[in-house]
């Protein structure tokens, strides 16, 4: 990040760091493309595949977090330095969390096809919330990736989007379940599925704050948005 | 996170100071304020100014023919760069401990007594009281209690620089000086220095220049870096460590500074 430290060997170990939360999302992001692919096409192979990678996941966490804490204790580092292993902390709990609701998504999807696919019900309509989570996420490792605060505010105001799909999701089910009783076990099943979709977008958000925070030096979680817009002009 | 908006006294009031050591211009328009019963602390690379604005501030350099300053420096108000200044009291109410320990070549006791006695008349029992509370208020006097009759010269570095603390003390300045007070100790003096610095704050307004930045980031309320004579930047400490407003103050607390 940024110029570079008369010790080059700091620079290394901040690149190193970065390099990890950027496979890290990657890795996130794939198994969410995974998951969508699991719902739509109903497959069991794929929803497996999905739970199975997720420890990778945990154990990039900690291993980021080890690399963390070494660079703390022998570099002593200050200023952006410091915000920065601050928020990659931050950022690797996120990302963490959006992983492990891609895992509750693929095992919503196993029990969905177990208990016989329900055809009726608007599965495909979850596409759009799908996708709109996957775009944050990859748009939210992109602007970590360059320090972009511009881009992280977008991410911030398209996370209201993914919010009112989930409103209109629910309002749909609500009326797939009064009209049939027999819809309301495998709707309950995709709403929770569509409120983690919903939380990874939270997720992507939170991380977009903590750019902000890297560069800026302002602490902008919990901020209304008019103050973050402030912050990064 | 904002510096100097608290409602702190300023002890020493700097004002477009100019100094000069014949005709090179080593500090280039300072204006700070010292507050009162705080820690400030001055770092910046090596010829920065950083050491020569702190001898400003007892008009250590007068005893340097060709060195001058020009602009004000108020204490509590009062200009000490008016040549009318009396130097002798000014030195006693802003003492200074330099880089490496200096105890005089007499006995620990003597060490301490020999500048009360400069500027006042004590009795004996009066001056014993008055060196063990100086070197209790520099957390040595357990350490020494029993060899206040040895010489000052056989205590450890580390020991001999909390004398040194003890002696500027024992005179009750308002102001303490301290010129890289532990760039000549290991690690563990130099933790009893900070802590003392901690302690003496509470009585004392201090000022630091340190080469070690973590000290100040650990001791100081405040921190000025500077570079090349002038002030870059200078806010509380913890806004200089977490958020710099200058991207020079910023590569050189990072060690980015090339």
């Amino acid at each position: 990040m940024g110029d570079k430290h008369i010790s080059s060997q700091f620079d290394a170990e901040l690149n190193s760091i970065s390099t990890h939360v950027l496979e890290m999302g990657g890795l996130v992001e794939s198994q969410l493309h995974q998951a969508v692919y699991a719902l739509v096409h109903l497959s069991l192979e794929t929803a497996e595949q999905v739970l199975e990678n997720e420890n990778r996941i945990n154990q990039m966490e900690v291993n980021i977090d080890h690399e963390i804490i070494s660079t703390i204790s022998r570099r002593q580092p200050t200023a952006r330095d410091l915000r920065f292993l601050m928020a990659i902390s931050r950022t690797t709990q996120n990302l963490e969390r959006a992983g492990d609701e891609v895992a509750r998504v693929a095992r919503m999807v196993k029990s969905i096809i177990e208990r016989g696919s329900p055809r009726s019900l608007p599965i495909s309509e979850l596409r759009l919330a799908a996708d709109l989570a996957a775009g944050m996420l990859r748009k939210t490792l992109d602007s970590f990736a360059r320090l972009d605060t511009t881009m992280a505010l977008a991410i911030m105001k398209e996370d209201d989007v993914i919010d009112a799909e989930y409103d209109g999701f629910l309002r749909k089910l609500i009326t797939y379940m009064m009209e049939d009783a027999r819809t309301i076990s495998p709707s309950l099943d995709l709403l929770f599925l569509a409120k983690s979709l919903e939380r990874v977008g939270d997720h992507a958000k939170n991380i977009a704050e903590q750019i902000i925070f890297i560069v800026k030096g302002e602490d902008v979680r919990h901020a209304p948005l008019e103050k973050v817009e402030s912050v990064v002009r | 996170m904002t510096a100097t908006t608290t409602e702190t006294r300023n002890a020493l009031e700097v004002r477009n100071l100019n100094f000069y050591y014949g005709s090179f211009k080593g500090l280039k328009n300072v204006n700070m304020d010292i507050a009162e019963k705080k820690v400030t602390a001055f770092i910046g690379p090596s010829g920065c100014g950083k050491s020569t604005l702190l001898r400003t501030l007892n008009r250590m350099y007068s005893l340097y023919p060709g060195q001058r300053a020009e602009g004000q420096i108020n204490f509590y108000g009062q200009n000490i760069l008016d040549p009318k200044q009396d130097l002798n009291l000014l030195r006693a109410r802003i003492g200074m401990v330099f880089q490496k320990p200096t105890p005089f070549p007499m006995t620990i006791y003597d060490n301490i007594a020999f500048g009360v006695k400069l500027y006042e008349n004590l009795n004996k029992s009066e001056m014993d009281d008055r060196v063990e509370w100086a070197l209790t208020k520099a957390a040595l006097w357990t350490e020494v209690k029993d060899k206040l009759g040895q010489s000052g010269l056989s205590l450890s570095g580390g020991q001999q620089q909390r004398l040194c603390i003890a002696r500027s003390v024992a005179v009750k300045p308002s102001v303490l000086l301290l010129d890289e007070p532990t760039s000549a100790l290991d690690p563990i003096s130099t933790g009893k220095v900070e802590e003392l610095v901690h302690e003496l704050k509470k009585d004392y307004t201090i000022a630091i220049v340190t080469h070690n930045m973590q000290q100040a980031a650990r001791c100081s309320d405040f921190t000025a870096y500077m570079y090349l004579g002038e002030l870059i930047e200078f806010g509380s400490t913890e806004q200089i460590f977490f958020k710099p407003t200058k991207t020079e103050t910023e590569d050189y607390i990072t060690g980015r500074f090339g």
